[in-house]
């Protein structure tokens, strides 16, 4: 069996940080990934937070095909036939370096897998990871179709629905209440065009997150982020709750029937549709997370099930990079010790508790419950629009003093049983 | 648009063989069908005999189906390297 010092599986973030991390390390780097090119597999909303990063990998970054930074941020909660939107603009968004960027997976991940290739890391298309190969309950290689290749360590950054860490018995099965499926469409439109319709300067972009009667209820919500020349355009639902709500309907209609409002419609009016995907969040917190390590062998990213759904901001991203940029520096150690045994690899997990990533995974552990309570996703969002739209609502009638009539009415809606409850499990985030 | 015409958008190479297979006989007992309302491409679908049948070939490689099957009779693994679907976007 050939033999080198590191095998990474999976070409995307997580997998192509640690190569990064460890291309100047002299050891032998082999990344091996399964679709044409890295990226090509990929999937995001989405952005990315640069801040959280810069420690970690601080130059990169600089030539990165980035597609917008965001100048502007905008919650919507969407009722029955209204919604009110929320509209952050700061100062702050324009200071460099800029706090985050918008992107495309299939552009991006290519780039970086150049850049790692260009130092030295031998990163190898088209190569499906079939299993792992064990010697005495040690992961000693992997075998990818009829070849074998040993490692001293490999490195499982094989995505959110990670085999390898089953295989390796450091997760237990996969369950519907760990993840959520995001669904897109690319849409292409010319930059001027996104510019004028979002009220952005040039190269600046918005990023639009919704709730509300967009899911019917169900665990979820929709998103819109700007790229240069495309918006990214989707819906993230849970699978427990697409499992459970009525009246059933087939989750992709959900996105159709979401366009045909007038709030969206007419931002992608013009636009072509120039791609649709599909990929897994996860949503499980840190209560779902796998053992992070076995002898010779790491989980990095989603295979390690670092992801964070923080209600307003959706995490995977960075974790997945900051995650691979740490176990690159536990292989560098182990190597040092020439002991890549669990003891030795536990560094990995003393690092990510010294990270942000499980600092805010711990901090925002009650979240996945919160996300449970259908009244997020229809009671609420509907009861912000219909105050907001009374307020604005001007009839024939004289208008009666708002002020007495609202209170009744949301003191019927909000206090209560239900709501109290609601509001002690909201305290805990 | 169509979520068929939606996925002729995609680019996929298509290998001879399903990565995804079906148990019959657990599909047979199944009531809720949760593949048919999960899958984000709608390739579950039930053949004139009633079986539960999935066309791989348009498939996204999400694996959610594989998740929201409760009852295990979704096995699915991702296609060989070269096949499957080819993000130009993502």
């Amino acid at each position: 069996m050939e033999k080198v010092d590191v095998i990474i599986v999976g070409g995307g973030l997580a997998g192509l940080s640690c190569a990064y991390e460890l291309s100047d390390s002299g050891m032998t780097i082999l990344v091996l990934e399964r679709g044409d090119f890295s990226g090509s597999k990929n999937v995001t909303g989405g952005r990315l937070y640069l801040r959280p990063i810069l420690k970690y990998l601080p130059e990169v970054w600089k030539g990165a095909p980035f597609e917008r930074h965001v100048t502007k941020e905008r919650i919507t909660f969407m009722g029955k036939g209204n919604s009110t939107t929320f509209e952050l603009y700061s100062d702050r968004f324009q200071e460099e370096p800029y706090p985050s960027y918008t992107l495309l997976r299939a552009k991006f991940d290519r780039w970086f897998s150049d850049l790692v290739s260009e130092k030295g890391v031998f990163v190898i298309p088209q190569k499906r990871v079939d299993d792992l190969i064990k010697e005495d309950g040690r992961v000693i290689g992997v075998r990818t179709g009829d070849e074998e290749i040993g490692a001293d360590c490999i490195v499982a950054a094989d995505g959110i629905l990670s085999f390898l860490s089953e295989k390796a018995g450091l997760r237990s099965p996969f369950q519907p209440e760990q993840f959520a499926v995001g669904f897109k469409e690319i849409i292409q439109l010319d930059s001027r065009t996104i510019e004028d319709r979002f009220g952005l300067g040039e190269g600046e972009g918005a990023a639009q997150l919704f709730i509300g009667s967009l899911t019917r209820g169900r665990m979820g919500g929709g998103f819109l982020y700007t790229n240069r020349e495309s918006l990214s355009l989707g819906l993230v639902i849970g699978i427990e709750s697409l499992n459970h709500m009525e009246p059933r309907e087939e989750v992709y209609r959900l996105l159709d029937e979401f366009k045909e409002r007038p709030e969206i419609k007419n931002l992608i009016k013009g636009g072509e549709i120039v791609e649709y995907s599909a990929h897994l969040l996860a949503e499980g917190g840190i209560h779902y997370m796998p053992k992070l390590y076995t002898d010779g062998m790491l989980l990095v990213g989603d295979a390690a099930g670092l992801g964070l759904n923080m209600l307003v901001t959706v995490r995977g991203m960075e974790y997945a990079i900051v995650s691979g940029v740490l176990a690159g520096r536990t292989i560098k150690r182990a190597k040092e010790r020439n002991d890549f045994s669990a003891a030795s690899l536990s560094e990995y997990e003393r690092l990510l508790n010294e990270s942000f990533i499980l600092q805010e995974m711990k901090s925002f552990q009650h979240v996945p419950s919160l996300l449970s309570n259908p009244r997020l996703f229809s009671k609420y969002p509907q009861l912000i629009c219909d105050l907001f739209e009374k307020l604005m609502w001007v009839d024939e009638e004289p208008k009666g003093r708002i002020y007495q009539s609202k209170i009744e009415e949301l003191k019927r809606q909000l206090f209560n049983w239900e709501t109290f409850k609601d509001w002690l499990q909201f305290r805990k985030i | 648009m169509k979520i068929t015409e939606k996925l002729a958008l995609d680019a996929f190479k298509n290998d001879k063989e399903s990565h995804i297979k079906l148990n019959q006989e657990i599909c047979r007992t199944c009531r809720e069908r949760f593949c048919i309302y999960a899958c984000p491409a709608n390739l579950y679908s039930l053949n004139e005999r009633g079986e539960m049948v999935v066309e791989f070939a348009g498939c996204l490689e999400c694996g959610t189906c594989m998740v929201a099957c409760i009852y295990g009779s979704v096995q699915w693994n991702y296609p060989r390297g070269e096949y499957g679907v080819q993000y130009r976007y993502g």
